[in-house]
């Protein structure tokens, strides 16, 4: 099944006539992603890459039917794309923007609880590299070839350390269900929480892999979460043991400002909730193939 | 971005909390004239510059006469200021705030922050003023009392007076500190700020309140949009190296060790740090030259690295992603033709066509070591160090 996004996936893409929209776009084409159409304010009518240009995400949503979207938005606009998309019926949205205000993303939050929680939005992002269903469908920028097809919902905070999990997996064998990367801005879409609850709940999914790093509860919020919830074994990494205290290491979210947050603390508090930590970034993908060993018996 | 306490509080008043009258000066002789607009006979001359605890580190100076404000301001312009949150090396301070003394009866703790938890904007408020937020969590955490602010519509009357209660004011006290309280927050929810800290706000003789220090920091993705914010920067008061970086695209902090690493993307570059460590090194830093790396990036992140007299060994780890490495390689070959750089350099590359990317690195005159995996790029970094020290 995967989560999130699935080979049926309907594929719109917002920001799609940009340069970088239709470079990603192009890419997620030949990856075999069904992009059904895109959004241009003012283009509306046009046919780009093959494919319809609309000029609101209702319009799209009406003559294509899809279902999930990714932007490719200016900071300045995209909180006002994020709320559209909510607003027309995307069921999942990934938003790739870097830079968009915090206060923005307090609104769109606010915004999406307007639906009920069954017809509600997720949003994956900003600042991220999307979701990928290796195999099935990629919805981001990442390089889809080194995502191997599997077992493993992978949920990560960087883009790049992602693809260097993913990388070390694919080199021991070792596949992926869906890796869906959440960003590093302190306020986001969607957390590690929310995206462990879809895993217990997809069959194709065997074990969980979370990459956090410093700053921010939200890790530690996944391991009362796991703790309670979840049966599928959870391993992590947390990123930035040597970050020293209230500087902001690149990723808007990534500061360590309270107890609880930096890297050391995160490990402790993940393992007494009884989640695997790989010690360091290179054996990321040893410690996911020895508790899949374990779990084979 | 951070801001100077005068100009703080100059944006406080805008939004009704009163604050002590005052005004900025940049000599003891402009000090002096101050002191001798604002009248009366106690002035209390405040360094101005990015940190608090500046008290502690000598920055406040209460003063008697207008001879005693012009010497406080000779005494403090200039100076190297060091307090814990400034680092080691301190700030210089380039201008002072020359303010009227003021009677107080009580002194109060008011911060507002983003609450990342329930994303949405906390106020924190203590009856144990003049205490940092961490003393006080550590010293009186039942002191605290925190309330949530429901963004779509913003603060209520009620929220504000039930934290002037609850704060033990009386009478006229409590509607003049609720006033205060909105106005904070009508400051941080238009300005879009990250933290609002009044510390103290205090209550005065004559049952006003006042904000008598303030702390305010922005947030930079929302700058565009608040022009006038913006020119209130002060480069003086940040890492010089710092600057450069960002205002170059790159995300650049300086840190104690001697291997400089180009990295792309935050989590890598956290990861590829942490590894350095785990080999038996230190980084000299962290720098983040972003998912699109140009050369022309290269060439700036060479040049902020190499130019470091920290750094030894230089450690460049990439993945590509939506860059490709064949572009990364020709970056780099690029940046070294125009700039040299007398550290040894490790190389990792990986991802999206890696083996042109290898080959490009290969047919070029650089020399380089090789690394295939993060583990194997840290090992060899940490003994490329070594080697130099035998």
């Amino acid at each position: 099944m995967a989560i999130l996004i699935t080979k049926e996936s309907k594929i719109i893409i917002q920001g799609f006539t940009g340069k970088i929209g239709t470079f990603h776009a192009e890419e997620m084409i030949e990856y075999g992603t069904n992009v059904v159409g895109g959004v241009t304010p003012g283009k509306g009518g046009q046919t780009h890459l093959d494919r319809p240009v609309f000029n609101t995400v209702k319009d799209a949503v009406r003559e294509t039917g899809a279902d999930a979207s990714i932007l490719f938005v200016p900071p300045a606009f995209a909180a006002d794309s994020a709320m559209e998309a909510a607003d027309a019926g995307i069921k999942t949205l990934v938003a790739i923007t870097d830079g968009i205000p915090a206060h923005d993303m307090i609104k769109v939050k606010r915004y999406m609880r307007r639906y009920k929680a069954e017809d509600r939005m997720t949003m994956v992002g900003p600042n991220c590299a999307g979701v990928i269903s290796p195999g099935k469908c990629m919805l981001g920028i990442m390089p889809g070839h080194i995502y191997k097809e599997g077992n493993v919902g992978v949920i990560g905070r960087s883009g790049t350390l992602g693809y260097e999990a993913a990388q070390q997996m694919k080199d021991l064998g070792i596949g992926i269900s869906t890796s869906v990367g959440i960003g590093g801005d302190p306020i986001n879409g969607s957390a590690f929480r929310d995206h462990l609850a879809k895993f217990e709940d997809d069959d194709e999914t065997r074990v969980i892999l979370m990459i956090g790093e410093i700053g921010g509860p939200q890790e530690a919020e996944a391991a009362e979460y796991a703790k309670k919830n979840v049966s599928k074994p959870v391993i992590a990494y947390i990123a930035g043991l040597t970050a020293p205290k209230g500087k902001r290491m690149g990723h808007a979210g990534a500061i360590v400002s309270a107890g609880g947050e930096s890297a050391a603390e995160k490990v402790e508090i993940l393992k007494a909730a009884g989640i695997t930590i790989a010690k360091n970034p290179s054996v990321i993908g040893e410690t996911v193939e020895s508790v899949l060993k374990q779990l084979d018996g | 971005m951070n801001i100077h306490e005068y100009q703080a509080k100059e944006i406080l008043s805008r939004f009704g909390v009163s604050i002590p009258k005052g005004g900025v000066a940049y000599s003891p002789e402009n000090a002096k004239d101050r002191a001798t607009e604002l009248g009366g006979d106690l002035w209390v001359v405040k360094a101005q510059i990015h940190s608090g605890a500046r008290g502690k580190a000598g920055g406040i100076i209460v003063c008697k006469s207008e001879q005693e404000v012009s010497d406080a301001a000779n005494k403090l312009l200039g100076k190297t200021l060091v307090t814990h949150q400034t680092g080691p090396e301190g700030k210089t301070v380039q201008r002072i705030y020359v303010e009227e003394g003021t009677d107080i009866k009580k002194e109060f703790y008011l911060g507002l922050v983003f609450d990342r938890s329930t994303e949405s904007i906390m106020v924190v408020a203590s009856s144990e003023g003049g205490m940092s937020v961490e003393e006080i969590a550590e010293e009186k955490p039942e002191s605290l009392i925190k309330t949530r602010i429901e963004a779509a519509v913003g603060m209520q009357a009620y929220q504000a007076r039930e934290i002037a209660f609850a704060l033990g004011l009386e009478s006229k006290a409590i509607n003049r500190c609720a006033q205060a309280i909105l106005g904070a927050y009508k400051a941080f929810s238009t300005s879009d700020a990250t933290m609002v800290e009044i510390n103290p706000l205090v209550l005065t003789g004559d049952d006003h309140v006042l904000a008598l220090d303030c702390k305010m920091s922005f947030d930079d993705n929302a700058l565009y949009r608040n022009p006038e914010l913006a020119e209130l920067r002060d480069k003086s008061q940040e890492d010089p190296k710092e600057t450069y970086a960002a205002d170059r695209g790159l995300n650049y902090i300086p840190l104690d060790g001697d291997i400089g690493n180009i990295i792309n993307g935050a989590g890598l570059a956290m990861a590829s740090m942490d590894m350095i460590q785990l080999a038996g090194g230190q980084p000299a830093n962290f720098l983040d030259v972003g998912g699109g790396a140009t050369p022309e990036k290269f060439v700036k992140a060479f040049k902020l690295i190499s130019g470091d007299p920290k750094v030894k060994v230089i450690l460049i780890n990439i993945f590509a992603g939506i860059n490709r490495c064949d572009w990364v390689a020709q970056g780099i070959v690029d940046a070294l033709n125009q700039i040299t750089i007398n550290q040894p350099l490790v190389i990792r590359l990986a991802g999206t066509n890696v083996d042109e990317g290898i080959k490009i690195l290969k047919d070029s005159k650089i020399t380089y070591t090789e690394a295939f995996t993060l583990e194997d790029a840290a090992n060899k970094a940490v003994k490329a160090l070594k080697e130099l020290g035998a």
